[in-house]
């Protein structure tokens, strides 16, 4: 990586914290990724942005503000990029996935919070992230209490928005949600000085809808027998995509998904025959949060799908491109928004629906539920979900892990005992066939 | 033909040699390396069924050690291990119960000893053996004295779950001057307790076996047994259930 140190002193950062967080990640990620076999060449695009993650993405965005645009930080996948796109700002989702933010994010947070709320309160005010330290405006929503009390926090120390997504999925909550994006609209106008015009707001919604194909296009090829991208690296693209720029994530994804089709054609794989293919559901897993994925696919099993806001909750569905008047693209936005199946919902019956039908479509042996620790919704849907998955006889094992490594020892033996306890469930399946 | 089973324990490391028919055990105490008490159960269990290392035809080692045995042909996890085993003692046991040194765990398993749903303890020494050693530390008795000294008495209610909080307060009793007969009955309430909420979380199904060193203390199986009103079988050896399974497996692989 290239001297920085400028850049990185000019965004107000304390620099010799930054130092030994730049120290501990090379490592971690030599270690989980770059130690994995059969990886597809399409891959080194994305361990070079993970190598310049505080570099030249950095330099990027420095230079977009130097241009006069504007740098808008978000959490969530609620938060609709089409209009940070159309107010010709540039969107940037904002990690919080690392135990290095923790202890500060406690000095501001009780130590039973979300480590994802930790995390995020401890990057911004340690004056170690370069990305919030380049935002603009940081925009939260209410999906959570922890967030919601958090934001108050934030707010303190840099400009806040806060959109309030409705709990409830009736025709008032829809009118609702439209009305915020509305708002969302006229704060983004008048942070950049920009009119959103339908055109420019057109231009954003097929741009955000063309990385949503590309996601699609990737995870498709995960539905293959012969799966031709581990499921570490499926999961680093679609966190890459929460900040990358998004025009040439884009190309480089397609060029990877090119790759990945010849691998299918000729029935190359990187697991050996019969692994267990592992649908994983539940909360988020923010850069540089590896952990789950990383001790599935050492302990025996691959993972296929994330029904997770780092996966399918991020990209499944387009916006609709035909709304001509600015009231039918917010309906459409508004639409395509409040059809993503968050646990902060009640009541949640799609989310079943959605872990049902991923479970199918991407041919998987047994479900992995993942919760954060203090993650009331996550946790507490736990028991719909199990319900619906025992009706269907489909296997499941819930697991409730933060960042830290302390607990690996146990959680490898539980993913063992689960991969283990699929093997006769394979093989009755397979002498059914 | 012969099979061995080896499982490497937090407390016990435990080991069975099996050919078709018979076992034989030897179980000692794990120490601070995994790697030289699995070796040692190893050596031990040779000499002691008189057979050569040739003629063992397949070794499995389980338990938490199992990454730490060089000499294994497989390593399988504990939950699977304690399934195949308590199955292969009982036909018609459905829920297994296992509390041993550092964790305590509840598996479902059919009529064929799959495991069809299992749950493990946080990661914590609240309920497993270890709370007891450190109770029994603190009365001045060994843990395989407690049953004794129980005796029938008035439970005493220990109200912390977890163990170092539960010591201070067992410290406090003794203070007050409640009888150790009493705080140990209130201490064995306390783990039966953990284990029953622990199979609470699970269907659990007749019958129901309970496995593990903790196993050991009847007083711990008659209290768990009163507060489900299941059939409950305690195996004559609860110590090696996971071996055995260790080693069943080994065998049948063989056929």
């Amino acid at each position: 990586m290239a001297d920085y140190r400028e850049l990185w002193k000019s965004l107000d950062m304390d620099l010799e914290k930054h130092d030994q967080l730049c120290e501990v990640l090379p490592k971690f990620y030599d270690e989980i990724y770059l130690s994995q076999e059969k990886r597809p060449e399409g891959m080194n695009y994305f361990n070079f942005v993970i190598a310049e993650v505080h570099g030249l993405r950095i330099q990027e965005l420095a230079e977009h503000r130097k241009n006069g645009q504007k740098v808008v930080g978000s959490f969530c996948v609620f938060v609709p990029d089409e209009v940070i796109s159309a107010a010709d700002a540039v969107g940037v989702g904002l990690c919080s996935g690392s135990d290095f933010w923790i202890p500060d994010g406690e000095k501001y947070l009780p130590r039973n919070s979300c480590p994802l709320v930790k995390a995020a309160v401890g990057a911004k005010t340690s004056g170690t992230c370069p990305y919030f330290q380049s935002c603009d405006l940081l925009v939260g929503e209410t999906t959570c209490d922890g967030k919601k009390k958090a934001w108050e926090i934030l707010g303190e120390h840099v400009p806040m928005h806060v959109m309030d997504l409705p709990q409830m999925k009736r025709e008032k909550d829809k009118i609702h949600w439209m009305d915020e994006i509305r708002i969302f609209i006229d704060e983004l106008e008048e942070l950049t000085g920009n009119k959103i015009t339908e055109e420019s707001l057109a231009r954003g919604i097929e741009l955000i809808n063309k990385k949503r194909e590309v996601l699609q296009r990737l995870y498709d090829l995960r539905k293959e027998e012969n799966l031709p991208i581990s499921g570490k690296d499926a999961l680093l693209v679609t966190q890459i995509a929460f900040y990358d720029n998004p025009e040439r994530f884009i190309e480089k994804t397609n060029e990877l998904c090119e790759e990945l089709e010849k691998r299918v054609q000729n029935k190359e794989s990187v697991f050996a025959e019969g692994t267990p293919r592992i649908l994983v559901s539940g909360t988020p897993m923010a850069v540089p949060n590896w952990k789950l994925h990383h001790m599935i696919e050492t302990s025996g099993g691959s993972v296929v799908c994330e029904e997770t806001c780092t996966g399918t909750r991020y990209f499944e569905n387009l916006v609709d491109n035909t709304g001509e008047t600015m009231e039918e693209q917010i309906k459409a936005l508004s639409d395509r928004y409040l059809n993503i199946n968050c646990a902060c919902f009640t009541p949640n019956p799609g989310r079943i629906d959605d872990i049902l039908r991923l479970y199918k479509e991407y041919k998987a042996d047994g479900v992995v539920y993942y919760t954060l620790p203090f993650c009331q919704t996550y946790a507490t849907e736990f028991k719909k979900v199990k319900e619906a998955l025992d009706k269907a006889d489909i296997p499941v094992i819930m697991i409730e892990s933060d960042y830290s490594l302390q607990d690996a020892g146990q959680l490898k033996t539980r993913l063992e005992a689960f991969f283990e306890m699929l093997e006769p469930k394979k093989e009755i399946a397979a002498a059914n066939k | 033909m012969y099979s061995i089973g080896i499982d490497a324990g937090s407390v016990a490391t435990k080991g069975v040699i099996f050919d078709g028919e018979k076992i034989e055990h030897v179980i000692i105490p794990t120490g601070w390396s995994p790697k030289t008490a699995s070796e040692e159960v190893l050596k031990q269990l040779l000499v002691k069924s008189n057979i050569k290392k040739e003629d063992v035809e397949r070794i499995i080692g389980t338990g938490y050690g199992r990454i730490s045995m060089p000499f294994v042909d497989k390593a399988i996890t504990e939950i699977t291990c304690h399934a195949k085993g308590a199955h292969y003692l009982n036909k018609k046991v459905r829920t297994i119960l296992d509390i041993g040194g550092q964790d305590s765990k509840v598996i479902n398993i059919d009529e064929n000893g799959n495991i069809t749903d299992f749950l493990m303890n946080d990661k914590c020494a609240a309920g497993t053996g270890r709370f007891l050693q450190v109770m029994a530390n603190v009365l001045g008795k060994d843990v395989s004295e407690l049953d004794d000294l129980t005796n029938n008495a008035r439970p005493e209610a220990i109200t912390s779950m977890c163990t170092v909080f539960a010591e201070s307060e067992v410290i406090s009793l003794l203070a007050k001057g409640i009888p150790k007969e009493n705080i140990a009955s209130g201490i064995m309430h306390s783990i039966a307790s953990r284990g029953v909420s622990l199979l609470e979380r699970i269907n659990i199904l007749d019958d129901v076996a309970f496995t593990g060193g903790v196993a050991r203390s009847d007083v711990i199986g008659r209290i768990i047994n009163d507060k489900i009103s299941k059939t409950i079988y305690k195996p004559p050896n609860s110590q090696i259930v996971g071996a055995l399974g260790a080693a069943v497996i080994g065998y049948r692989e063989l056929l």
